[in-house]
């Protein structure tokens, strides 16, 4: 004999769980509304220009001029991108090794202590505010560069040397966590087999964990190449093409700081800001694709 | 070169570079804190800036900070925890959820001048709420809900899942077990973690320049009415803050003592983000021990 | 099969199967549960009974990728119907696992919370529920004195304990234990299995368990259970003293499983 289901009333815990749904349907909508409007609003502004026929792609990306207030305007950003690339590897390449150093001295060498150590260390350069690094930049490396090499100090040595510090602690955390996570008979069996700490370190640990590292690398890349007035601060701000390291340089994001509050809304020079607005946003996307590729790579 | 010659070189790399990282470290604090805590006082911290000549203080910029955080926590705790237990508790495993979970990523990889110029653009003039304590509070809530996101998610997740299925067990709608059980418990790792995010929206600076503005009106710290105009509390004024005085002061400061106010405030930023990472540390740590000893609780 | 269900039973289920996947961990099981009994079900790791028990309350629901066919039958309904309201169901079905799993909060908040979240209103009312349950699983002489203390400072055999009391606090009809002891010392082992005779006086009681002797000591009803499928199932001292397949017997002996 079988009884039909009654129709369910609706209760309160039918009412509960649908607010809370609606809640949670409502931020996550929210997030997604927040990103698709805001690759929308910059694309839409940042192409402006080579819709108009103001510029062209290639002038804009390969043109060395940036004369946004001359006769006859150009508006190359070959600059801005070459400084914010140079000063971005240039930090990358300073900041690895002694976070890979750190990161080994946490988990390696001395595990106990060295954790404690430097874990506080790490979330401490990580919470100190961009702009005080800049002010120390300002205060300290500026002034030591001139005074031990050519030119006035500011350029494109002392924004890598604010942005390494500052990415240090990314790609510190990054690889202790990927050094921690090894299993540790892979480890015992090098020792076993007689190899010292820095054969075992050098031919098995670093090698395993080398795509792990390299997310830490992008990540603290990533940072390197959006931050803005860490940078502004240091580089000094010319828009040409920097041929030596201790000449005064642009980045993307210094030239924006700059300018974007001095231009009209809506003028070819402003629109020309945008698309460097755009060229950092692909750029951001760009990361993020690698470390996903990286991290896949890793699980395997 | 013999293994264990390489091996002893190396190792003293190693450790050289990790004690150089911890050298840099104490010279960066040291160096703020020793130039800049001879320049703060009390009138530094309460008194207006100057423009031209010396003696100028931080006092709207540093109330305009704590302010704006306020606002910003508002606004993004409550959107922040919503998304958040999406993710830990709603979200099955697929499509949608990954397509989100890319979203939450890309979104905290956006540099913060983007996200600032994002809000000029939408907040600011699309909007119409100028420059703003308002509009200041929406760009970093841009900047910081993925952040929130994945705290909240990764708190939840550390809830052991059995307290979960208690809940069902006992006829408890999800909501009432999302709210009433798992909350609770998940409740100190979000608080640590909205502390040391907070620190990070207390020192952003670039976000704000084109949202909050880089200026202040001259602030009437008597009228505590949020809808006069020169009240302290009013969300539609102008409000330049801390770090973005510091950028300014370094950049286009015209007092002669721009670079000891540079200082100063430089201090004031650092020495509070420190509160915050003792703050979230103590109170983490507090929480956790009233919640898991034996001691009294209700 | 001992019994055919040609009389149904108030609470029996009926060719249930479930699936993860393509995987069927259960197939087809039909099992009567009779009023103030208690049912063991027993067989080796991975051989369904804990997934059989988990479905009785719709609690595989949340595990993605299961999907359940055929009845469970409470009082006329099927209870694994698509219209059910499961909330409402699981009031009715108690659940007490392997591991305590109190919440995290006071002792007398663990077990008012539920009827508190069911509409009973007024301390007294409360009072009278959290005194009731906690004596129910003999709990309520070693508590009384700090009922606002954290449920996590009991010990492991309190806690169990005041699991069961907190699952006897919503009035549920029936019992699902799934090892409910393994975790527990001889001595709280013991006044959980004295607890289970006792409580089967006033409700149907389910429970899964690795302990031959355990089962023997308490259940009315035994099912041996071999990957997946339903074996043997019968009065548990004749499963225990002539069972009728050569498996069962096996099992019983210890000589798999």
């Amino acid at each position: 004999m079988r009884v039909k289901p009654k129709k369910t009333r609706i209760e309160k815990h039918h009412i509960e769980d649908f607010l809370g749904r609606i809640y949670m349907s409502f931020c996550v909508l929210l997030l997604i509304v927040i990103i698709v409007s805001m690759v929308y609003f910059v694309a839409s502004k940042g192409i402006a220009n080579f819709v108009s026929g103001e510029m062209k792609v290639s002038d804009f990306l390969f043109g060395s001029k940036w004369a946004p207030e001359a006769d006859t305007p150009s508006y190359g950003a070959l600059p801005f991108i070459t400084g914010s690339f140079l000063v971005t590897l240039l930090a990358a390449l300073i900041a690895s090794p002694l976070s890979i150093c750190a990161a080994l001295f946490m988990t390696e060498i001395v595990p106990g202590w060295g954790k404690k150590l430097l874990q506080p260390v790490i979330e401490l350069l990580s919470g100190i505010p961009s702009v005080v690094y800049g002010f120390v930049g300002l205060s300290v490396i500026v002034p030591f560069l001139r005074n031990t090499f050519p030119g006035q100090g500011i350029g494109v040595a002392a924004g890598a040397l604010v942005l390494s510090v500052m990415i240090l602690p990314t790609i510190t955390s990054v690889a202790a966590d990927a050094l921690a996570s090894l299993p540790q008979n892979l480890k015992e069996s090098s020792f076993a087999l007689g190899a010292t700490r820095w054969q075992t370190i050098s031919r098995v640990i670093l090698p395993t964990t080398l795509p792990a590292i390299m997310t830490g690398v992008v990540l603290g890349m990533a940072r390197a190449f959006g931050e803005a007035l860490a940078v502004q601060m240091v580089i000094g701000n010319a828009p040409f093409v920097p041929r030596s390291l201790f000449e005064s340089a642009s980045t993307l994001t210094s030239v924006i700081t700059l300018s974007m509050g001095n231009t009209t809304m809506g003028s070819p020079q402003n629109n020309a800001l945008w698309s460097m607005a755009l060229v950092l946003m692909l750029m951001t996307f760009i990361f993020v694709l690698l470390v996903r590729m990286l991290e896949r790579r890793n699980k395997i | 070169m013999k293994p264990r010659t390489a091996d002893k070189i190396a190792t003293t790399l190693i450790v050289f570079f990790a004690l150089l990282i911890v050298a840099i470290l104490v010279g960066l604090l040291g160096y703020i804190l020793v130039r800049g805590l001879n320049h703060i006082s009390w009138d530094f911290l309460t008194s207006a800036p100057q423009k031209i000549r010396a003696g100028g203080g931080v006092g709207p910029q540093l109330f305009n900070s704590l302010y704006l955080l306020v606002l910003t926590l508002i606004i993004t705790v409550p959107l922040g925890l919503g998304a958040g237990i999406y993710m830990a508790e709603y979200a099955r495993p697929g499509k949608i959820t990954g397509f989100i979970r890319l979203i939450v990523e890309v979104l905290s990889s956006f540099p913060s001048i983007v996200v600032g110029l994002f809000g000029l653009l939408l907040i600011v003039n699309y909007f119409d709420l100028g420059f703003s304590l308002i509009s200041g509070a929406i760009a970093l809530t841009f900047f910081n809900l993925p952040l929130m996101v994945r705290i909240t998610e990764q708190a939840f997740r550390t809830v052991p899942k059995q307290q979960k299925e208690a809940g069902f067990a006992l006829g408890l709608s999800k909501w009432k077990i999302v709210t009433s059980v798992l909350l609770p418990v998940a409740l100190p790792t979000i608080i640590t973690g909205t502390i040391l995010s907070a620190g990070r929206v207390f020192g952003e600076a670039a976000a704000l320049m084109f949202t909050a503005g880089m200026s202040s009106p001259r602030l009437n710290f008597s009228d505590w009415n949020p809808l006069h105009s020169n009240s302290p509390l009013n969300p539609f004024r102008p409000a330049e803050t801390l770090a973005v005085h510091i950028w300014k002061v370094n950049s286009e400061g015209l007092a002669p003592d721009a670079m000891q106010i540079a200082a100063g405030a430089s201090a004031v930023l650092v020495i509070m983000v420190l509160l915050f990472n003792l703050l979230a540390r103590y109170f983490g740590r507090f929480i956790y021990r009233k919640l898991t000893a034996s001691k009294r609780m209700n | 099969m001992g019994t055919a269900a040609a009389v149904r039973e108030s609470f029996q289920t009926e060719n249930l199967s479930i699936f993860y996947g393509t995987y069927e961990a259960v197939k087809g099981i039909s099992l009567p549960f009779a009023q103030n009994t208690v049912t063991a079900l027993i067989g080796p790791s991975g051989c369904g009974k804990s997934t059989f028990l988990r479905s009785l309350n719709r609690m595989n629901d949340d595990i993605s990728g299961s999907t359940t066919k055929g009845s469970i039958w409470i009082d006329g309904v099927d209870i694994n119907a698509s219209g059910t309201d499961v909330i409402k169901l699981r009031q009715k079905i108690g659940m007490v696992w392997q591991k305590p799993n109190p919440f995290y909060k006071s002792i007398y908040d663990n077990i008012a919370f539920g009827p508190k979240y069911h509409g009973i209103k007024g301390k007294a009312a409360l009072d009278e529920i959290v005194e009731s349950s906690l004596r129910r699983a003999a709990l309520w002489d070693e508590v009384k004195d700090r009922l606002k203390d954290s449920a996590l400072a009991l010990s492991g055999g309190q806690q169990q304990r005041l699991c069961i009391a907190r699952a006897l606090s919503v009035n549920p009809q029936i019992l699902l234990l799934d090892e409910p002891a393994s975790a527990l010392d001889p001595v709280s082992t013991g006044k959980v299995e004295e607890l289970i005779k006792e409580l089967k006086e006033e409700l149907r009681i389910v429970i899964v368990t690795h302990n031959m002797q355990q089962a023997a000591r308490i259940s009315d009803y035994t099912a041996y259970f071999y990957l997946g499928s339903l074996v043997e199932y019968d009065k548990t001292e004749k499963v225990f003293s002539n069972p009728e397949n050569q498996m069962t017997q096996e099992y019983i002996m210890g000589r798999f499983g």
